[in-house]
């Protein structure tokens, strides 16, 4: 599955629901995470040439999905970086992750801060073979 | 939303009544009305959204409740607890303080400056102001600030708040008397936040944020009770500026690093949470003590972060108008749990109130209030959405019983960010206030589109129920200006 073609929106008053899908549990936070970082720029503009690596360790797979997306936030702020592409690796309770893109330039359309990955609508269900996870973000 | 279980028991203020056979919700009966009150209109009530009701009930279920639960007539649908959502626990009845009732974006507030200058003063260099303005005060996703703190400083910010940029030439001491706590609350813990936490911070101190923070010059366009505006210093087409934002990436993060650990915290502590986003703990356990230190400290960085921007603002009008005065006419905080002694059934407790996106609302005569206020109460700012316009009002004395002093503290959205989307262009919306005289800048056009003013409900009708429920008094209404949008 193409992760780009993996993601999308759903409705929430104040904030953004997002939803990422893909054959692994991974793929589905890589493609949540192309969600996420759409909201913030025009991700297509985004080059990925530089890399930023993390890991941390969950038992839970939804706090999992939260604590993905906000270490990504982190990561972004503290690199003052965009990402477009991403990776994940699961070794049981490990979460070996990878995030490709730039630091910001005026090239880079400015779109809307996301201030965190919520609790709220968070699901993260495997139906008929294919992945979803789900939350909504605070922007 | 359906209006159904709701039971008009005064033109502003609406309860719930309990439908489920032999219990449900609160375990109570068919019935018995929930312990949560609603503020608004019947209009402006039954344009919520649905939702809104769920999770101000949920609210009302976490443990050491207080009276009720109240939704402000400009709530909408948040994440755990309602935008415009008011709960008190008590911490000698096993309560709780909750990240979700507090939010990401801590203490995000307005400052509301007054100057000398009018309209007329203003008009003939609009242009030539939004420019300084918007090259001055940073703005937008991924806008760095020009001020970068070492780890002692930031301590220092932590634990003294706008008090720490006063002492850097950010303000004057007079800016201090004008804040709520007195530029800064007591039980901050820097040590309980993240490395990441404050990391992050070390370039955000004096930048302006995202979303639906801004920077606006307007002028008093209506007055509405002429004695209180002549306390607070307003008069017709007089102009003020108000600065919406918050804490930043710190308080952004604290926020994270919180959720999952209090989210854990209520299942260890066995509270049943209706909605995991209300993740809490009790106010006396281990968890809940880390995250009220983690939690006043980035209160303190909002509280600083309002100084410096109140100072870079006067930096920009000064280029133009050298001799202009500008004060503060008052800061105040929407999303946080503070601290406070209410009256509850003829007895005083200390109370943890969550006020999430809800401003403070004391009234006369309340002791923490300056000496200016004292017989007015405290100023309360509706912010509206660029071309909507918005309010000054006073804190009540009946505010107190009503709502442990709390009212509005914006229009609200009336529909989602994507319908906003679906609906206007960034570049529609600025063409469109530019007609109306409204200068607007912003880095966003995604952002303007999302933050356009019909996206938001009616601002008039917000205040308007907020005065008829006696939670705050109209004094005056702003008219944009210029707006920098974050």
């Amino acid at each position: 599955m193409d992760e780009i073609q993996n993601y999308s929106y759903f409705e929430h008053g104040a904030d953004i629901g997002i939803t990422g899908k893909g054959k692994t549990l991974e793929k589905s936070f890589e493609a949540a995470a192309v969600a996420m970082f759409a909201i913030i720029t025009d991700i297509s503009k985004v080059n990925p040439v530089k890399r930023i690596k993390f890991n941390f360790t969950e038992p839970d797979i939804e706090f999992a999905f939260i604590s993905w997306l906000n270490n990504l936030l982190n990561e972004s702020h503290l690199s003052n970086m965009v990402f477009s592409r991403f990776h994940v690796e699961r070794d049981k309770d490990i979460w070996m992750c990878e995030a490709f893109g730039e630091s910001w330039h005026s090239g880079l359309e400015r779109g809307t801060e996301v201030k965190g990955a919520t609790l709220t609508k968070l699901s993260v269900i495997n139906e008929n073979g294919i992945w979803a996870a789900s939350c909504v973000v605070d922007v | 939303m359906n209006l159904e279980n709701f039971i008009q028991i005064e033109p502003n203020c609406w309860a719930v009544r309990l439908k489920e056979e032999g219990g449900g919700l609160g375990g109570g009966k068919e019935g018995a009305n929930l312990p949560v009150r609603f503020y608004a209109d019947k209009e402006l009530l039954a344009a919520m959204d649905e939702k809104v009701k769920e999770q101000i009930i949920n609210v009302s279920q976490l443990p050491g409740l207080k009276g009720y639960a109240f939704a402000m007539p400009d709530a909408h649908w948040g994440y755990g607890f309602p935008i415009g959502g008011v709960a008190a626990y008590d911490p000698e009845e096993g309560g709780i303080i909750s990240a979700g009732g507090v939010g990401f974006d801590i203490s995000c507030g307005i400052r509301c400056l007054k100057t000398d200058l009018t309209v007329e003063d203003i008009f003939p260099y609009a242009k030539e102001l939004s420019d300084l303005l918007f090259r001055n005060i940073p703005a937008g996703v991924g806008a760095e600030g020009n001020i970068t703190l070492n780890e002692a400083e930031l301590d220092e910010i932590m634990l003294n708040g706008a008090h720490y940029a006063t002492s850097k030439g950010y303000g004057t001491k007079e800016d201090i008397l004008y804040i709520e706590d007195s530029g800064k609350v007591s039980g901050a813990d820097p040590s309980m936040v993240s490395i990441s936490a404050k990391r992050r911070q070390k370039s955000e101190m004096g930048t302006l944020g995202s979303g639906n923070h801004y920077l606006e010059v307007q002028a008093v366009k209506q007055i509405f009770d002429e004695n209180i505006a002549g306390v607070f210093g307003l008069k017709e087409k007089q102009i003020v500026i108000s600065i919406h934002c918050g804490s930043r990436g710190l308080g952004h993060q604290v926020g994270t690093d919180y959720l999952i650990t209090l989210a854990k915290a209520a299942a260890k502590y066995g509270i049943n949470l209706p909605d995991r986003e209300l993740a809490c703990a009790p106010i006396k356990s281990v968890e809940g003590g880390m995250y009220l230190g983690a939690m006043n400290a980035a209160i303190n960085v909002a509280l600083c972060n309002r100084q410096m921007l109140t100072q870079l603002t006067r930096d920009a009008f000064e280029k133009i108008f050298p001799k202009a005065a500008i004060k503060t006419l008052f800061d105040v905080s929407h999303n946080t749990c503070k601290a406070e002694k209410h009256t509850v059934n003829g007895k005083e407790l200390l109370l943890y109130v969550h006020r999430k996106g809800a401003t403070r609302a004391f009234g006369p005569f309340h002791p923490s209030l300056p000496d200016l206020f004292k017989e007015t109460g405290q100023p309360v700012i509706i912010g509206g959405s660029m071309g909507t316009g918005s309010y000054v009002l006073a804190g009540t004395k009946e505010s107190e019983e009503r709502s442990f002093s709390s009212a509005s503290h914006g229009a609200g959205r009336a529909m989602s960010r994507n319908q906003a989307l679906k609906l206007w262009k960034g570049r529609e919306v600025i063409d469109e206030l530019k007609e109306k005289g409204i200068i607007i800048r912003s880095r966003s056009m995604r952002g303007v589109a999302e933050e356009a003013p019909d996206a938001y409900k009616n601002v008039d009708a917000v205040a308007e129920a907020t005065e008829k429920a006696r939670l705050a008094k109209r004094v005056c209404y702003l008219s944009p200006v210029i707006c920098i949008k974050g």
